[in-house]
C-alpha cells in the first residue's frame, strides 16, 4: 500500500471541514489528476508499443521476402540438367515471353471483350473525358468494378503514355503554382477519396505527384491504380506518378495485390496482371520539383547519381529484386538479323561475368543480393538456356536505342563488359531509390532489415543533395504515425498517405502541398470516422489486441524454438522459469527487438511468485482450427511460419493463375523448401500433408484453402484470428 | 517477488526494465528522447509522480544546456534510483475514491461533467482542455451524462496492469 495510508489520513482529518472546499479539494484534484496522467501514460506506452509490434513484423515479413530470394539462390546452386525439379524452377526464372512492342498492343485486346448489357458500372471512352473520369471514381466510391474491356484499354492508353516519359518527371511550380504530394496508399480507397474529397481530385489546376505503392495489402489496390491512370491519362501535365517498391510483379505475389486482381477478374485477371507487370516496370522512378525539391519512393545512398538514372533503361527492371537480364545472353537465342554475337564471344563474355560476379566491389556491401542474385542468375540463363531457346527472348524487351548501338558496334566485346558494369551499378541505383530507409548515424550500410537498398545516414543526405543542387527530399515507404516526418535535420520528409495502415486507428495518413515558395505545408487526416469518436482507451485497446494477436501468431509459429530456450534456462527441469529469464528466450528466438518486458503483462497472464510455467503457456498459445488434421504437428508449425513463402511460391509456380497446384509440385516445393531449412522429411509424410490439405480431393491443391488451413484460433482471446492477406472482394 | 538472485541480478533486470521503456520512445535509436516523453516513460515503469515531482526529476537528468532532448546516459541512474526507493508510489483504489467522494459534496455517488471539468482545470495541477476532453468522454456515463467515480475508478484500476 506504501505512503499513500499518509494522504487518506489527511483527507479524513479535513473531512469535518466538508462546509469549506479550499485545502481539500484541492488535495484531491491533485491525487485524481496525478492517477489519471498516470493512466493516460500507461495507455500512451501500450500505443507505442503496439506500433513497434507492428512495424518489426511488417518488416521481418519483408525481409522474409528477400531471404525467399536466396532461397531461390540455393535452388540454383543444386540445379543440374538432370534435376527433376528443373521445370519447377524455371518456372521462377522464365520471364515474360511477350516482347515486341506490336504484340504488346495485340495481347491487350479488348476488342473482342463484349460489355454486356447488364453491366451497370462506368463506361469509358477513349481518349477520356473529365466526367468519363469523375464516373469512375464516383462508381468505385460506390463499390462498383470497372469493366474488363475497360480495364485492358486504359491500361493500354497508360501504358502507351508511360513509355514516353523519362525516368525522373521535371515539374514546375510556376505554371501549376500548387503541387501535392501523396505518399503509400497500399490499396486504401478511402484515403485516396479522403484525399480527393479535402484537397480537391487533380486538374490542370491542381498538381499531384503519387509517390508509389499504390497497391499491396489494402483491399482496393486495381481501383486505386485505375483511378491514378485515368487522371494521369487525362492529365498527362500535372499528374505524376513514381514507382515504388510494390509496383513490382514478385512482391505482388506475397502482399496481396496479385489475389485481389485474380479475385476480382476471375476470367481475365492473369492477363491483366501480366500486363501490369510490364506497366510497373515503365513508371517513372523520380520527379524534381523546380529542379530543387527530389521525390522518390524509397530513398538514397551514397552512390546515387541522377544522372545515372536519368540514363537508364528503367523498363528493363521488371522486378526490382532480380538483376537485369544478360543482353549478351538474349542475344544468343535471338536470330533476328543485325545481331551478330558468335558462340565464341558468347562465351568470353560469360567466362568474365563470372569473374565478375565473384570480384565485383558491390559484392561485400551487398552480401545479402548479391550473392544468390547475381551469381545464379548468370548459371541459370546458360542452363535454362536450351529449354527456353524456342521461347522468345527479353531482348526483345529492351530493344532500346543503347541495345541497337551495341549490337551494331564492332568492338561488343568491352561494350558486354561495360553493360555488365552498368548494369549492375544501374540496378543497384534503381533498388536503392525503392528500398531506402534514412538512419540517425553518419554512413551508408546496406538495409538488411528490409533485405534491399540502404540505410543511409545525414551526411549522405548533404552529400548527394549538394551532388545535384537540391534542398529537399521527399520519400515514403515508411509508415508514420503522424503520417509524416521529417529527420537529416529536415531535409528528408517522409510522407505516407494510407492511414489505419497497420489496424485501425494505428496511424493517421497525409499529404503535402508546395507552393513556389518549397515550403512543405501538411494535411493530416484519418479514414474511419468512428475512430475520431473512439476515447483514446478504445482505440488503443482495438489496435492494441490486433497487435498482440499478430505476435502471439508468431509466438506460435516458432513455438519449438522457444520451448528448446526455456528449457535451456530451465537446468533442473522443473518446468518453470523466471520472467526476466522469459524475456530474454522470447527475444533471442524472435529477434523482433521488442520490450519484452513491457509487453510481458499482456503476453503472459498466469505466473506464480515471478515464475511462469512455460510449457503451459506454449500450450495457451493459439492452435490452429480443428479442420487442419495435419500429420505431424511439428511439421504443422514448420509450415505455419513458412505460410507466407509457399504462398508466394505456389503463386509463381501456378503460372496460369488457376488458383491450383497439382501434388507433385506441392511436393516438389515443400521438398526443396525443407532441404534449405535443413530438416527430414520423407516422401510419404509429405504426401500424407499433400492428401489431408486437398480439401476437395481432387487431386490438386486449392492454394487458398492450403492458406485458410492455417487459420489460428486465439485462445486468450476465444476469437478466430484474421489470416494474415487481404481478403479479395466477392 | 521470491527473486533469490543477488542485488546485482535484480538491479541489472531494473535496468533492462528501464532501457526497453526508454528505447520504445527512442526512434532514431539515438539514445535519447524527447524531454516531453519522459513523464510518459517514468509512469509506465509504474510511479504516480505528480506534475511538480516529475519536473524535478527533469530538471535533475537535464543537460546543464537544456537540448529538449534527455539522454539515457543520465536518466538510467536517476531513474534507477526512484525505482530502488520506489519512490512516487501508486495510489491505492479507496484513497483514490476518497478523493472523488471530496468534490462530491452531496455525497451523490457522482459528479457532474461539469462539476470534474472545474475541479480539474481550476484546482490542483490543472488539466489543459485536451486533457479534461479526454477524460470526460472516458469516464462520462453516456445515459445519464454524469460520472460514476466509483466504477470509473474499478474499471481504469483494474485495467492496470
Amino acid at each position: 500500500m506504501g505512503c499513500g495510508a499518509t494522504k487518506s489520513n489527511e483527507l479524513q482529518l479535513k473531512k469535518y471541514q466538508r462546509g469549506s472546499i479550499g485545502v481539500p479539494a484541492m488535495r484531491a484534484a491533485l491525487l485524481i489528476q496525478r492517477w489519471y496522467r498516470q493512466y493516460v501514460a500507461r495507455l500512451e506506452m501500450r500505443r507505442r508499443c503496439t506500433w513497434h509490434i507492428f512495424q518489426s513484423i511488417e518488416y521481418a515479413g519483408e525481409q522474409d521476402q528477400i531471404k525467399l530470394y536466396n532461397f531461390f539462390g540455393y535452388l540454383m546452386d543444386h540445379f543440374t540438367p538432370a534435376n527433376s525439379e528443373r521445370n519447377l524452377i524455371s518456372h521462377i526464372f522464365r520471364e515474360n515471353e511477350i516482347c515486341r512492342d506490336i504484340e504488346w498492343e495485340r495481347y491487350f485486346c479488348y476488342k473482342n471483350i463484349e460489355v454486356p448489357e447488364l453491366y451497370s458500372g462506368p463506361h469509358l471512352s477513349f481518349p477520356l473525358t473529365v466526367s468519363n473520369v469523375a464516373d469512375l471514381v464516383e462508381a468505385f466510391k460506390n463499390k462498383q468494378q470497372l469493366h474488363t474491356r475497360y480495364v485492358l484499354q486504359l491500361l493500354l492508353e497508360s501504358w502507351k503514355l508511360l513509355r514516353m516519359l523519362p525516368n525522373i518527371n521535371q515539374v514546375s511550380t510556376c505554371q501549376t503554382k500548387e503541387i501535392t504530394i501523396c505518399g503509400d496508399l497500399h490499396g486504401h480507397l478511402e484515403d485516396l477519396l479522403l484525399v480527393f474529397y479535402k484537397n480537391g481530385m487533380p486538374s490542370v489546376e491542381k498538381s499531384y505527384v503519387f509517390n508509389g505503392d499504390f497497391v499491396d495489402r489494402g483491399k482496393d489496390s486495381i481501383e486505386i491504380l485505375l483511378i491514378l491512370f485515368a487522371f494521369m491519362l487525362l492529365y498527362p501535365n500535372n499528374v505524376h506518378l513514381n514507382r515504388g517498391n510494390h509496383e513490382d510483379y514478385i512482391v505482388n505475389l506475397r502482399y496481396g495485390f496479385t489475389k485481389e486482381v485474380l479475385g476480382k477478374y476471375r476470367l481475365h485477371g492473369k492477363k491483366i496482371l501480366k500486363l501490369l507487370q510490364k506497366i510497373f516496370s515503365w513508371l517513372p522512378l523520380a520527379t524534381v520539383i523546380d529542379q530543387k525539391v527530389l521525390i522518390l519512393h524509397g530513398g538514397i545512398s551514397d552512390t546515387t547519381d541522377l544522372n545515372i538514372i536519368a540514363q537508364a533503361d528503367r523498363h528493363k527492371y521488371v522486378s526490382t529484386l532480380r538483376p537485369p537480364k544478360r543482353r549478351w545472353v538474349a542475344s544468343g537465342g535471338n536470330s533476328t538479323a543485325g545481331r551478330h554475337k558468335v558462340n565464341g564471344r558468347m562465351d568470353n563474355s560469360l567466362q568474365r561475368h563470372c569473374s565478375l560476379a565473384y570480384n565485383s566491389p558491390l559484392r561485400s556491401r551487398y552480401n545479402f543480393q548479391s550473392r544468390s542474385m547475381q551469381n545464379f542468375s548468370s548459371k541459370v540463363n546458360l542452363a535454362v538456356e536450351e529449354e527456353l531457346k524456342e521461347q522468345r527472348r527479353m531482348a526483345g524487351l529492351s530493344q532500346s536505342y543503347h541495345d541497337l548501338r551495341s549490337s551494331l558496334s564492332s568492338d561488343s566485346d568491352s561494350d558486354n563488359y561495360e553493360t555488365y558494369e552498368d548494369d549492375s551499378n544501374e540496378w543497384k541505383q534503381i533498388v536503392d531509390m525503392l528500398w531506402s530507409d534514412p538512419m540517425p548515424q553518419d554512413g551508408c550500410i546496406p538495409n538488411e532489415v528490409r533485405g534491399g537498398g540502404c540505410y543511409w545516414g545525414p551526411d549522405v543526405t548533404e552529400k548527394v543533395l549538394r551532388r545535384h543542387n537540391l534542398q529537399l527530399l521527399i520519400r515514403s515507404h515508411e509508415c508514420k504515425q503522424e503520417g509524416y516526418e521529417f529527420c537529416h535535420n529536415r531535409k528528408v520528409l517522409t510522407i505516407f498517405s494510407a492511414s489505419n495502415y497497420y489496424e485501425v486507428g494505428s496511424n493517421r495518413g497525409a499529404y503535402i502541398r508546395l507552393g513556389p515558395d518549397l515550403v512543405p505545408h501538411f494535411i493530416q487526416y484519418q479514414a474511419n470516422r468512428s475512430t475520431r469518436e473512439l476515447t483514446l482507451r478504445q482505440s488503443v485497446g482495438e489496435t492494441e489486441r490486433s497487435a498482440l494477436r499478430a505476435l502471439r501468431e508468431q509466438l506460435f509459429a516458432h513455438k519449438s524454438d522457444l520451448l528448446y530456450a526455456f528449457q535451456d534456462y530451465d537446468t533442473d527441469n522443473t518446468g518453470w522459469i523466471s520472467l526476466k529469464h522469459w524475456a530474454t528466450a522470447v527475444e533471442a528466438v524472435l529477434r523482433l527487438g521488442l520490450p519484452w518486458r513491457v509487453l510481458r503483462s499482456q503476453l503472459v497472464t498466469t505466473t506464480q511468485d515471478g515464475m511462469l510455467d512455460y510449457q503451459g503457456w506454449l500450450r495457451e498459445l493459439p492452435i490452429t482450427e480443428p479442420k487442419t488434421e495435419l500429420v505431424q504437428q511439428s511439421l504443422l508449425e514448420t509450415m505455419y511460419k513458412q505460410r507466407s513463402n509457399l504462398e508466394t511460391i505456389f503463386r509463381i509456380i501456378d503460372s496460369d493463375h488457376s488458383g491450383l497446384i497439382s501434388f507433385e509440385e506441392f511436393r516438389q516445393t515443400w521438398k526443396l523448401l525443407s532441404s534449405h531449412l535443413k530438416m527430414e522429411i520423407s516422401d510419404e509424410a509429405i504426401l500424407d500433408m499433400a492428401v489431408s490439405i486437398d480439401f476437395n480431393k481432387d487431386g490438386s491443391i486449392d492454394i487458398n484453402e492450403f492458406m485458410e488451413a492455417f487459420r489460428l484460433v486465439d485462445r486468450t482471446m476465444n476469437l478466430p484470428s484474421e489470416p494474415n492477406h487481404t481478403k479479395t472482394d466477392e | 517477488m521470491a527473486d533469490k538472485e543477488s542485488a546485482e541480478a535484480v538491479i541489472s533486470e531494473i535496468h533492462r526494465r528501464i532501457a526497453e521503456a526508454f528505447n520504445v520512445f527512442d526512434n532514431e535509436s539515438s539514445k535519447s528522447v524527447d524531454v516531453r516523453e519522459v513523464g510518459t516513460i517514468i509512469r509506465s515503469l509504474g510511479c504516480f509522480p505528480s506534475e511538480a515531482e516529475l519536473h524535478e526529476m527533469i530538471a535533475e537528468v537535464e543537460e546543464e544546456e537544456p537540448t529538449g532532448y534527455i539522454r539515457f546516459e543520465k536518466f538510467l541512474p536517476a531513474m534507477t534510483k526512484v525505482l530502488m526507493e520506489r519512490k512516487f508510489r501508486p495510489i491505492p483504489k479507496d484513497v483514490l475514491i476518497q478523493a472523488f467522494e471530496v468534490l462530491d459534496q452531496e455525497k451523490k455517488g457522482y459528479l457532474e461533467a461539469e462539476e470534474l471539468k472545474k475541479y480539474m482545470t481550476q484546482e490542483g495541477e490543472p488539466f489543459s482542455q485536451d486533457e479534461v476532453e479526454e477524460m470526460l468522454s472516458a469516464a462520462l456515463d453516456n445515459k445519464e451524462n454524469v460520472i460514476f467515480y466509483k466504477d470509473l475508478v474499478s474499471k481504469m484500476t483494474f485495467e492496470d496492469l
